[in-house]
């Protein structure tokens, strides 16, 4: 593995990680600007990233931008949320050619990172508040976009199965907000979010690239200065507390050709847990990869489906199922899947098959690395949690697991609820 | 071995063709952990007429044949393919294209040994009743979930309007029931005839040593036997140069509308060189007429007929050419009457040079971007050279396109009187 050499200053509240590589042909750059998910602030929070990269003090159109970053040899930035954990993240994301590569020798570095930090940092106010035509259109935007999930059944199906999960947990919430109420947003009430989120939340910016870290302090002391703040721990998500578990079965219909078979199971497991890595061997073995139990025995031998596969939420420790079975093979397919954990928490794996899930799972995580997002998207984990892991921790990490910690984890992992989205489709023609 | 080397994007590519007809490609790439290989057959779901090899009369074969044979080649006598990659480390994949089929692997160890079981496993084909109609179930499954797709209907909905005949206007998968008509022998004629090494290319980049790499394939190839390379006769119906039908709607249970317009190449014969240019050039007029720097993007999103899945497209190979355009409206109809006199009203213009280098400075960077990806690489350069192009041409033809050049294609392509065609999808009950 290429040795990654990463740099860390902080520069007010900013903290930037600077990741020198010669081995892309751009530099990318990330900001993460993260909070607690909650009820109150999570539709303003999506409808955020929207307004501040429609326009910007100067840049004050959407076109503007466009046209800009083209000239930038087509620069991409996007702004979107996401949730990790019980974390709402706001993120800025901005991919732009090395000059090296180019017949031009215009200072894109400097040039992208102004356009992105004037996106974030000075925005386009009129009144005190953001202004009223751009609010209106991206409204419009986040609420074709908070509609779209329902069009697409997996992202329907998740959605769903996370709602009913985590009811009186904030992570039930959507991503995205609700769409309900987005009409009382008004644009000073918006602006004045943006301002508390500046003062409050917590800012982490990544730099990948064939760079100089003297290079990026400059950039960001003149671009990036953010008021120094008074001294404050930055809040948290809650810690998840012990909780009961009771099987909850949610099964609803739609006019579709194939049900939506989705589990969701407590692992009792996060990031922060030395179990961790033992989890993630769980989950390889469980339904991960294509030589898992669920692969296997749902689609394989069972030939019920196409997909039929499991993934690990590492911050918030669940384990979801998702799979795509005919309607009339529901209580086949549950059982199977049933079977399986059993399966798993019987010890039925062998050590060759633990050794290839630690091969895959190696393969997976080098390769990761060789993407500039995947590197960011890895050690931004250790900000989210309270544990640091170095990225040369992993390694040894997943090789030290034996069998006895993966049928550990498997004794704590609970199933909590199967969400069905059955079809109406006479399947019966087959 | 051949050497070329591209010294402003600062990469070497070795290329060598075996005695057996294949093409072996290495491009190397100091830096990455992942090694990635792709074996490409030059068959896809557009070949189902064909003369199999050794016979005299062309068969026609069931629609999707080649994506199931894609599925079923990773069995073999000893079980599945797929366990003997993740054991050595590595993850395999496959997929099925209107013109190619592709195995590939990437992993960041083993990868000698990898690139044999790639080799190994795609010209060893074991195919029996049992596993072809256990097989039918989970394409079922993967059909069906397209079809809730609205997306991929949509798609495939336009693509049916602009063609009449030519076999581009079939879902790649087929469907329930032409699967059903799929047997054991019917899998084995397909295979035996477009799996040759004559018609296949091989593409390998990552932290390699091309000597090396070369030398395991020259040795896995010579320890096999293959029959004398054949040219193969492929068959399409004539097809007019005018779409087939201007419009279709498709009512679906969704929430959001979709509208989706199209307009259909009217010679799509090119290759090599002029194919590259043509689809540069639609591809640069596309981004000067709907990019997110467009007035008429600004346009379309004040007005709120568009949200940011609105995006457009150019595809083209040898016997059929289309651009795509649309994305998510609650108002199809409106959008796709606005796209079609937007693009009346492009084509009535003059074009600025300015707009043009903006373009082209987009279009370049968005290659380098591009070549941090050995997927994209792999993937491209093999679809490239299956149309008598070289990816790395790319820059070169983006910096020489003049004025004129868009000018040509654009009088030939977007013809809305006979060229244009639009998909909408509607929710159900909405018409």
């Amino acid at each position: 593995m290429e040795a990654v050499n990463v740099n860390q200053f902080t520069e007010g509240p900013v903290c930037v990680h600077v990741i020198q590589s010669k081995t892309y042909k751009t530099n990318t750059l990330v900001l993460h600007i993260r909070a607690p998910l909650t009820k109150e602030d999570h539709t303003k929070r999506a409808l955020l990233p929207l307004v501040m990269q429609s326009g910007s003090k100067d840049y004050p159109t959407r076109q503007k931008i466009r046209q800009s970053l083209d000239e930038l040899y087509g620069a991409s930035l996007t702004g979107d949320v996401n949730k990790k954990g019980e974390n709402h993240l706001i993120s800025f994301r901005l991919e732009v050619a090395n000059e090296r590569y180019l017949k031009d020798n215009t200072p894109l570095l400097e040039e992208a990172f102004k356009m992105m930090t004037s996106v974030v940092a000075n925005p386009l106010v009129e009144d005190g508040g953001f202004k009223d035509s751009i609010l209106t259109s991206e409204k419009r935007n986040l609420k074709q976009r908070i509609e779209s999930v329902y069009d697409d059944k997996i992202r329907y199906a998740n959605m769903r199965l996370n709602e009913e999960m985590c009811k009186d947990e904030p992570y039930g919430l959507f991503v995205y907000g609700n769409a309900s109420e987005l009409d009382e947003i008004t644009p000073a009430a918006l602006y004045d979010y943006y301002k508390k989120i500046m003062q409050e939340d917590v800012l982490d910016l990544y730099v990948v690239g064939d760079v100089e870290v003297d290079e990026i302090k400059k950039l960001v002391q003149a671009h990036l200065a953010f008021p120094e703040r008074k001294d404050q721990t930055p809040s948290s998500a809650e810690k998840e507390k012990t909780r009961t578990i009771e099987e909850n079965e949610i099964i609803e219909q739609q006019d579709l050709k194939q049900g939506k078979l989705h589990l969701g199971y407590r692992t009792n497991i996060t990031y922060q847990d030395d179990e961790y890595f033992a989890l993630q061997l769980f989950n390889g073995l469980f339904g991960g990869f294509s030589h898992s139990k669920l692969f296997i025995n749902v689609r394989e031998k069972a030939s019920l489906a196409y997909y039929a596969a499991s993934r690990v939420e590492s911050h918030k420790g669940l384990l979801m199922v998702m799979s795509g079975i005919e309607t009339s093979n529901y209580d086949k397919a549950v059982r199977i899947i049933r079977e399986q954990m059993e399966a798993m928490k019987n010890g039925d794996f062998d050590d060759a098959q633990l050794e290839q899930t630690k091969a895959v799972l190696k393969n997976q995580l080098l390769e990761t690395m060789d993407a500039p997002r995947g590197l960011v998207e890895l050690m931004y984990h250790n900000e989210l949690g309270e544990k640091k892991r170095e990225l040369d921790e992993w390694i040894p990490g997943i090789e030290k697991v034996t069998k006895e910690d993966v049928v550990s984890v498997a004794e704590k992992v609970e199933l909590d609820t199967i969400y069905f989205l059955k079809g109406t489709e006479d399947d019966s023609g087959e | 071995m051949n050497k070329q080397t591209f010294d402003q994007l600062n990469e070497t590519l070795y290329y060598e063709q075996l005695d057996n007809g294949l093409d072996v490609y290495i491009l190397p790439k100091a830096g990455f952990n992942k090694s990635f290989a792709t074996f490409t057959t030059k068959y896809g779901s557009i070949d189902n007429h064909f003369i199999p090899l050794g016979k005299k009369d062309a068969l026609k074969v069931p629609d999707g044949i080649a994506h199931f044979l894609e599925h079923k080649l990773f069995e073999d006598e000893d079980g599945d393919v797929f366990q003997l990659f993740s054991k050595q480390g590595a993850s395999a994949n496959a997929f099925t294209s209107f013109t190619r089929t592709a195995y590939l692997f990437s992993s960041t160890s083993s990868v000698e040994q990898n690139l044999k079981t790639l080799l190994d496993f795609v010209q060893k084909p074991y195919f029996t009743e049992e596993s072809v109609e256990k097989e039918k179930g989970i394409i079922g499954q993967e059909i069906k979930m397209y079809d809730d797709n609205p997306d991929w209907r949509g798609y495939f909905g336009l693509i049916s309007n602009l063609y009449e005949y030519h076999p581009v206007k079939i879902d790649i998968a087929g469907t329930i029931e032409s699967i059903n008509e799929v047997t054991k022998d019917l899998l084995y004629t397909c295979y035996e005839t477009f799996y040759h090494p004559n018609n296949m290319l091989l593409f390998i980049v990552g932290n390699v040593d091309p000597e090396e790499m070369m030398k395991l394939v020259k040795e896995n190839q010579a320890a096999k036997e293959f029959s004398k390379p054949e040219k193969i006769d492929r068959f399409f119906e004539a097809e007019p140069p005018e779409v087939d039908q201007a419009s279709q709607e498709i009512a679906m249970n969704v929430k959001t509308g979709k509208c989706l317009v199209g307009f259909k190449d009217r010679s799509p014969d090119r290759q090599g060189e002029a194919l590259l240019k043509h689809e540069l050039s639609i591809n640069i007029l596309l981004e000067m007429m709907f990019g997110p720097s467009s007035e008429n993007y600004e346009t379309l999103y004040e007005e709120g007929l568009i949200d940011d899945t609105f995006s457009f497209d150019y595809s083209g190979e040898l016997g059929f050419g289309f651009s795509v355009i649309g994305g998510d409206t609650s108002k199809p109809d409106e959008l796709s009457d606005r796209i079609k006199s937007m693009v009346e009203e492009f084509v009535k213009r003059e074009l600025h040079e300015e707009t043009m280098e903006s373009i082209r400075k987009k279009k370049i960077g968005y290659f380098l971007k591009s070549l941090n990806s050995p997927e994209y690489i792999a993937n491209q350069f093999t679809r490239y050279q299956f149309n008598d192009m070289n990816l790395f041409d790319v820059i070169p033809t983006l910096e020489s396109i003049t004025i004129e050049d868009l000018n040509a294609a654009m009088a030939e392509h977007f013809k809305t009187d006979t060229q244009y065609s639009k998909c909408l999808v509607k929710p159900k009950g909405d018409s």
